[in-house]
């Protein structure tokens, strides 16, 4: 009997593919289905070569075999628009959903602030907030850890090829989604979120920056201990989450300057926008895996 | 060069893009002030927000010292034939504060995005152009970047979006006359003809003037400057001199000369807090192609790290940085001054 858990990705497309890439080498899952919407779609060939049952007819097409086939984890790489229906219908058939579009219908998860609050609440559908989401927040808290943050601002700046069209069009859905889980996950007061898209060839490598304002004086010693502590932690599965300069003090700004490379497995090592997603998706749905494993959660329709 | 007899609008600047030579602090009297002069005067358009555009406010480009929809509550009201237009920067602002403004009494937004990326403006100009009588532009910045003919097919986006004007924007002040007329020409040619066209210029080089001309001989019909330049950089085009230069020319711009004159002398000129003008690093701006609202950041890191404000100004344009990458700025002073030895 395999001791890895049964996944399907819905959305064949870029982080669809990145993401079944890294879960082939997952310990703990096993992604078995690969849904599209276009049956000429490369992605759903790809998924296809690699062993991977497929249907281009939407999660619809693979609701009657889901249950047979055992998924209990499914990941939603299309668009905040199709992801309610998706969910709802997986979650009928008894499966967890990990929702790497921007529609947060679920608590948001950011894997080393609040990854085991999420799987402790066996909340059925959960939302990875986005990309610069994944790469700031952990940063937020780990100022808001040590003390009071009024406010924190970050800044994304990501190259223009690793801007997909589905960001493009809904590039606010970026600054609120964000803005609000460095609020809610992050611990600011308030939260600040801003995007930038440069086009320099060669495409740069994902940049970001935290600015943090604290109530009192920065305690700058816990503070900063309390950042490497941090990166620690997204470099287990971020192994290119790399402090650049700072923390900077300013009298109550504490400023972050990061740089996120990816490891280059489907999509290039400078989206590490991108790449933090996928990896930060893979990682949460392998610690609802361990704990289905172990048997002390059981997904259902309930 | 005859334009005798052409008519062209112009758009004052002083209210959002001299906030940023103004850290974000013109307050709500001052800007009252300075636009009831305006209306005075017969400037038929002004723009007012945050240097960087609604919701600009923020650690990253300075908290300003009212918030955008105070200072547009306030001009809106007071203004007798002249309109107010409000900037957003899709990634810094969003719909929600262009439906803002809007209820604010802006009859004007100008959606900006990089050259390459007018993609990210579709929601916003789609929405604007959608709202009954709302004047909506699309402002592509940093037009040096790309030639004319990549420049043209991103107006073309934001004018299928819905956009009735569209900008060439020379964020750097790094155009020369001639670039401005391969670019305003040809999208000239290529737009609808009932599509609006303007030219927004920097003097970092001392081409404000020039180069505004050099777009309306090519076929724009809307100017950008700034009274006294009160502008990013070394100022915008100094709205005053290029009014008395069409004055001149026969350019009709409906603004009465020396009232313009009065407002950049009595009024701008006495608010800055220092003179705007081409000093070493906004030349360098213009040289080496870089952001004007980069100069006051790239002041302040020199002066914090020990550095030279111009060997930063010249690495941000040698790393093709755009505009909004304020925050880049003391990342690379930090790398920069590592590199020197002055810092661990």
């Amino acid at each position: 009997m395999s001791n890895k858990i049964k996944a399907a990705i819905i959305g064949p497309g870029n982080i669809g593919t990145d993401l079944l890439m890294k879960a082939q080498r997952s310990q703990l899952i096993e992604p078995v289905w690969m849904v599209g919407v276009d049956p000429e779609s490369p992605g759903l060939a790809r998924a296809a070569e690699m062993g991977l049952k497929t249907t281009a007819d939407g999660v619809d097409g693979m609701l009657p075999f889901m249950q047979e086939d055992g998924v209990q984890i499914c990941f939603d790489a299309t668009s905040a628009y199709v992801h309610a229906e998706n969910s709802r219908k997986v979650n009928e058939r008894g499966a967890v959903m990990i929702d790497l579009t921007p529609a947060a219908i679920g608590p948001f998860c950011v894997p080393p602030v609040n990854l085991a609050d999420a799987v402790a609440r066996k909340a059925m559908n959960v939302n990875m907030v986005t990309c610069g989401g994944q790469a700031t927040i952990p940063l937020v808290a780990a100022v808001s850890r040590v003390q009071e943050v009024t406010y924190g601002e970050i800044v994304a700046t990501v190259s223009s090829k690793s801007a997909g069209p589905g960001t493009r069009k809904n590039i606010d859905e970026f600054t609120r989604t964000t803005a609000r889980g460095i609020e809610v996950c992050g611990g600011a007061h308030t939260g600040k979120a801003i995007i930038i898209i440069n086009p320099a060839e060669p495409p740069l490598i994902m940049r970001d920056t935290v600015h943090c304002l604290t109530h009192d004086d920065p305690d700058q010693e816990a503070i900063t201990r309390s950042i490497h502590q941090m990166i620690a932690e997204v470099q287990k599965y971020v192994p290119g989450y790399t402090l650049k300069n700072g923390p900077v003090f300013e009298g109550k700004r504490v400023s972050i300057y990061m740089e996120v490379e990816g490891l280059g497995d489907f999509l290039p090592k400078y989206a590490g926008n991108l790449d933090i997603m996928t990896a930060a998706g893979l990682r949460t749905a392998e610690m609802y895996a361990e704990e289905i494993l172990s048997g002390n959660f059981v997904p259902n329709a309930a | 060069m005859d334009l005798k007899g052409k008519k062209i609008t112009v758009h004052d600047m002083c209210l959002r893009d001299g906030m940023h030579p103004k850290r974000h602090q013109i307050t709500v009297e001052q800007m009252v002030t300075v636009a009831k002069a305006m209306d005075e005067a017969g400037v038929p358009l002004i723009e007012v927000t945050h240097g960087d555009g609604l919701g600009g406010t923020s650690v990253n480009y300075g908290f300003p010292a009212a918030s955008d929809e105070e200072y547009l509550t306030a001009v809106c009201k007071e203004m007798k034939n002249t309109k107010v237009s409000a900037l957003l920067l899709p990634g810094i602002g969003t719909v929600d504060h262009l439906q803002m403004a809007v209820d604010c009494g802006i009859s004007t937004i100008r959606v900006a995005t990089h050259c390459t990326e007018a993609d990210v403006s579709e929601q916003h100009i789609s929405v604007a152009s959608a709202m009954k009588e709302l004047d909506t532009v699309g402002f592509l910045m940093m037009a040096h970047m790309i030639e004319p003919e990549e420049l043209v097919v991103q107006l073309k986006l934001m004018e299928s979006y819905g956009a009735n004007c569209v900008y060439i924007t020379d964020s750097a002040g790094y155009m020369l006359p001639e670039d401005v007329t391969a670019r305003v020409a040809l999208a000239r040619r290529e737009l609808k003809p009932t599509t609006e066209l303007g030219f927004h210029g920097h003097h970092n080089l001392a081409m404000g003037v020039a180069n505004s001309i050099a777009a309306v001989a090519a076929g724009a019909n809307r100017i950008d400057g700034s009274m006294a330049g009160l502008g990013a950089g070394a100022g915008n085009t100094p709205l005053e001199v290029f009014i008395a230069v069409c004055d001149r020319m026969g350019i009709e711009t409906g603004v009465d000369t020396f009232k313009a004159m009065d407002i950049a002398e009595d009024l701008i000129t006495p608010m800055m807090d220092e003179q705007v003008r081409i000093d070493r690093d906004a030349l360098t701006l213009g040289y080496a192609g870089v952001y004007s609202s980069f100069l006051l950041f790239a002041k302040r890191s020199a002066a914090k790290y020990n550095l030279s404000s111009r060997d930063i100004l010249i690495e941000l344009g040698r790393r093709r940085t755009v505009g909004g990458q304020e925050d880049m700025i003391e990342d690379l002073a930090l790398d920069m001054a590592r590199e020197r030895g002055t810092i661990q």
